[in-house]
């Protein structure tokens, strides 16, 4: 398992509000179909950026970079942060 | 004459929560300048005024279909014009609206104790 991932899931079952634990959810689920709302996300971008010390642009804030655990790492790997 | 609706309900402790664990960088991320200040002067409190601005956001990220639903939230701003509330739309948002021959935007606020909802209502002047 990745190094982020279990950061990822942490923050996800902390602030993305989802019915079903992210602790179990695999990394190619889709979280928007597990519950995530667009408000859930804004509070789960704003824990992976103090987590992982990045601040996602605007060109990241699409519904696609949230919507899996696996869309979420590629996005942080793409800010730079180590897998 | 074409008409798209969107709508959203959007839960106010969230909103509080958000406000609470993120503050100043939440607030920012999502609302313009504008819309903070017409919130902090809402005597039925700030956090519910919020919620009704971010439902009404999505509400309109729902008729608009670029496929990039959150592009931006700040590119669409609530203002209130003699106590009724408008969007008006920047950047990509506004780009958008344009490409789909959206020419008038109605908006209808709505709050209860617990949530805030929004309807918006478009009305395109011609086919794209």
């Amino acid at each position: 398992m990745s190094g982020t991932v279990p950061t990822i899931r942490e923050i996800l079952q902390a602030n993305g509000r989802l019915p079903v634990s992210a602790l179990t959810l695999g990394e190619d689920d889709d979280l928007y179909q597990h519950g995530l709302t667009s408000h859930a996300s804004v509070n789960v971008m704003l824990a992976l950026e103090d987590a992982f010390g990045v601040e996602f642009p605007d060109v990241l804030l699409r519904r696609d970079t949230f919507k899996s655990v696996a869309a979420i790492q590629n996005a942080l790997a793409s800010l730079g942060v180590d897998q | 004459m074409t008409t798209l609706v969107g709508a959203d309900i959007q839960d106010i402790d969230e909103v509080r929560r958000s406000v609470e664990l993120f503050g100043d960088r939440y607030v920012r991320r999502i609302y313009t300048d504008h819309e903070i200040d017409e919130c902090c002067r809402r005597a039925a409190g700030v956090d519910g005024a919020l919620a009704s601005r971010f439902a009404a956001k999505e509400a309109i990220f729902k008729i608009l279909t670029s496929g990039n639903p959150w592009a931006s939230w700040r590119e669409v701003e609530v203002r209130l014009e003699s106590g009724r509330p408008t969007i008006a739309l920047r950047g990509a948002a506004a780009e958008q609206a344009a490409r789909q021959g959206i020419a008038t935007i109605t908006l209808s606020l709505s709050q209860g104790a617990a949530t805030a909802v929004a309807v918006v209502v478009a009305e395109i002047d011609r086919e794209q």
